[in-house]
């Protein structure tokens, strides 16, 4: 019963997803901040080490799973995520994964293009913090 | 013609009597319906917990809507989820026999703070192998179960004392204690009972048994422990005084009274305090569930204090109680307790007070092998004729009512416990046993509903073939009659049942078990650490399972003659995403792995081949997708241990 339950939630929201998909580019910079805890995110020009380190083992306990860098698992490769959206929206995505796939459009969109939301890990926003530091040094590196 | 018109008369007359009454029907109907009616989305306002009887478990409904809402595996094994199967569950059930998978569940007992439940805990005993199991009301989980040793049979179980210090368990079939080989005709004098004392742990929960009171072996039936001015006491009610062995529903029904066993546990432990206790050799088991390991443990015991009624002056005494008592219930003040006189049509309504006035007085009418019998006068209260036919059990409201069970007539009879005076009845359908208000046998009962849980179903329901769901049925006791709300049905054979405000259960809700306090010790907490080892023809498998798939997902190189542990790690960390895992030809049952947790596993392959494994509990879209294969090769094959996963090279 729950399994068809899940499965009739996942097409209800698959499909307007699906079709909410035109126009909206994954791959572009999208200017949304997301639905969640998240308002505002300031950030310094140099990268926090500490933080970074701490990201880079959250994102491989917790993340590894369904995220690579460079090679869609369940979800799509994470290098260059801080170029295509903005921090907000990040850690939005991480904090508020049920609520982001039902109203953000990109959100929506990605549903319908990859059919497993993406699952609330339980991380504290300071976590989530430390998961988009260590996007930002992997972005950073690639410029090198 | 005259004759004609009269007759038309009647008919119309009739009609619209029926009419009438169809609407009456009708409405009262539709008033029901309101008043058990949850909306989508909405929660009950109570949990009930219902024993399962002969089905070892219990189910969890909501109130008022009837709904199950989780059976929860307790003594019994439970394919459904693995309990029972899996190596972390397998210890639970151990026991001085061996490993048993079954069990009779009769009592469910709250936990209580001040003689209030307090949605810690839920107690409940096993009437056949003599157990007792807790389960812990923030994961529904059974975590603790011990054995009861020197008891052929635990019914009178496991009732809680005030501030949960105690649950108490009690030998339904007295036997040899120790327990040896003799003549089942050298009962009388020889086979003894035991009245069983267990601690709880008050931060934990933890059970350890504090001791036993051997006594006379008179068959034990059940209890409840005192409240407020009897607190430091418990009441067991027991039958076949007589002490026979042989066609007991004749020569156990002999004399006019049996009695209630009134233990004062707190002068017990004076006397043990005093060294008055024995220690005596026996085994035992105590399982629980270490929450960090989460695995369970298995502890063999050796050792209990026995106490000896001769040695321990004022610990335990015999109230006379007409015919055969069955249930005995302590009103919510703590002063007055009373019997169900299963075979008697007189209910007798005794008096703490006047129990102590007694004992103080010395009004003793004899004594059963050196315990005191009191005079029954002395205890007595009120005695209530013609209340109803087979008596059993009472529960209680806040305004002075008693509502008891009646089995022969099939009713609830609601009458004041002070005066006596009967105030309604109402028939349920078919031959009630226990009977239960939320928190109705507490200091507070939540006095809104009473459910009557009936042994008989017949008719009630479509008909299923010869077997048949048990019937329960919703009362409101709001007003001054009783009023008829619900049928539903309940699984296994509910005897008792406790009832709880919803509100004090959910807030201590365990939604997923956090990996970082996973401490499993074949945990893998990434998947970068999924790992297959081999020691000689043990294989374990470190695996890890998330939306939507395990890591390895393909295994080769295990042999047969192989036994291989699949250690599952769900990486989840969202509430209700749990994963399951099954592998072909598996000669136990699948596991149900919660977010954050990790279950084993056992399988042996029998012979070369390629064999699936899938996840069964529909997890996604993708669900259908998460599966793998093990390779099996010939037992002496060279097949090299390897693993991977989605498309990763091989290592």
């Amino acid at each position: 019963m729950k399994g068809w339950m899940t499965m009739a939630v996942g097409i209800a929201l698959a499909v307007p997803a699906a079709l909410g998909a035109q126009g909206i580019n994954p791959d572009e910079f999208y200017p949304g901040k997301g639905v969640g805890p998240v308002d505002t995110v300031v950030l310094a020009d140099t990268l926090d080490p500490e933080l970074v380190k701490k990201g880079e083992e959250i994102f491989k306990l917790k993340c590894t799973a369904c995220h690579q860098l460079d090679q869609r698992v369940v979800g799509p490769p994470l290098r260059g995520i801080t170029k295509r959206r903005r921090p907000e929206w990040i850690m939005n995505m991480i904090l508020n994964p049920t609520e982001m796939v039902q109203k953000d459009d990109l959100a929506k969109t990605l549903l319908g293009m990859y059919y497993v939301p993406m699952t609330n890990q339980n991380v504290t926003e300071e976590d989530a913090r430390a998961l988009l530091e260590y996007f930002r040094q992997v972005d950073a590196e690639e410029k090198k | 013609m005259r004759g004609w018109s009269w007759k038309w008369g009647m008919l119309v007359a009739v009609a619209a009597l029926t009419m009438v009454g169809a609407t009456k029907v009708r409405k009262l109907a539709r008033d029901a319906a309101k008043k058990v009616y949850v909306a989508p989305g909405e929660h009950d306002e109570f949990y009930a917990f219902m024993s399962g009887g002969f089905n070892g478990q219990i189910g969890v409904h909501g109130l008022p809507s009837g709904r199950l809402l989780k059976i929860v595996p307790v003594f019994s094994v439970n394919p459904e989820n693995g309990y029972g199967y899996s190596e972390e569950t397998k210890p639970m059930l151990m026991t001085s026999q061996g490993f048993v998978p079954w069990d009779d569940t009769h009592h469910p007992e709250l936990s209580q703070t001040n003689g209030v439940p307090d949605g810690r805990w839920l107690f409940i005993n096993a009437n056949n192998t003599p157990r007792i199991a807790r389960i812990d009301l923030a994961t529904f989980h059974t975590v603790d179960i011990i054995e009861i040793p020197n008891s052929g049979g635990n019914h009178p179980s496991p009732f809680i004392t005030q501030n949960s210090e105690y649950v108490v368990a009690g030998t339904r079939f007295s036997v040899p204690i120790p327990q040896k080989d003799m003549p089942i005709s050298k009962y009388k004098g020889n086979f003894k009972g035991t009245l069983t004392f267990v601690k709880v742990d008050p931060q934990t929960g933890m059970m350890d048994i504090g001791f036993q009171i051997l006594v006379p072996g008179f068959d034990y039936d059940l209890a409840h422990c005192g409240k407020g001015p009897s607190h430091g006491w418990c009441f067991f009610t027991s039958y076949n005084s007589e002490e026979a062995y042989s066609l007991l529903e004749r020569h156990a029904s002999q004399k006019d009274k049996d009695y209630i066993a009134a233990v004062n546990w707190k002068r017990a432990e004076a006397c043990l305090k005093e060294g008055k206790g024995e220690k005596m050799r026996v085994t035992y088991y105590h399982n629980y569930w270490d929450e960090e390991k989460q695995m369970a443990i298995s502890e063999k015991k050796t050792s209990v204090t026995i106490l000896r009624p001769e040695k321990c002056e004022g610990m335990i005494y015999y109230i006379p109680t007409p015919k055969s008592p069955h249930g005995v219930d302590v009103d919510p003040s703590g002063e007055y307790i009373i019997p169900g006189g299963k075979l008697s049509a007189t209910i007798s309504v005794f008096s703490f007070s006047k129990m102590i006035n007694a004992i103080k007085n010395k009004q003793f009418a004899g004594e059963e092998y050196g315990i005191p019998v009191l005079k029954y006068e002395a205890v007595l209260h009120k005695e209530v004729p013609n209340l109803c036919l087979g008596p059993l059990h009472n529960e209680f409201d806040t305004r002075g009512n008693v509502y008891t069970s009646c089995f022969i007539s099939s009713e609830v009879v609601k009458w004041r416990y002070e005066d006596g005076k009967i105030l309604d009845r109402i028939p349920v359908y078919y031959s009630i046993g226990h009977l239960m208000i939320p928190g109705g046998d507490s200091r507070k009962p939540w006095d809104k509903y009473l459910v009557a849980l009936n042994k008989i179903t017949k008719d009630r329901y479509l008909p299923t073939g010869p077997e048949l769901a048990q019937s329960a049925q919703l009362i409101d006791i709001t007003g001054d009659k009783m009023e008829m709300l619900l049928d539903f049905p309940t699984m296994g054979e509910p005897h008792y049942a406790q009832g709880i405000k919803a509100d004090l259960v959910t807030q201590r809700q365990v939604k997923i078990y956090p990996l970082e306090k996973n401490h499993h010790p074949y945990a893998v907490k990434s998947q970068d650490a999924v790992k297959v080892v081999r020691k000689g023809r043990r294989v374990d498998v470190y695996m890890t399972a998330i939306r939507t798939h395990f890591a390895p997902d393909n295994i080769e190189g295990i042999r047969v003659g192989d036994t291989v542990y699949f250690h599952v790690t769900n990486l989840e960390q969202d509430w209700d995403i749990p994963h399951g895992f099954a592998v072909y030809g598996a000669q136990n049952a699948n596991i149900l792995i919660m977010p954050g947790q990790t279950l084993t596993l056992k399988w042996v392959p029998k012979a070369p081949g390629v064999y699936p494994f899938y996840c069964t509990d529909f997890c996604s879209a993708l669900h259908q997708e998460m599966q793998g294969y093990v390779r099996v090769s010939p037992r002496n094959a060279k097949t090299k241990l390897y693993w991977y996963w989605a498309g990763q090279e091989q290592k």
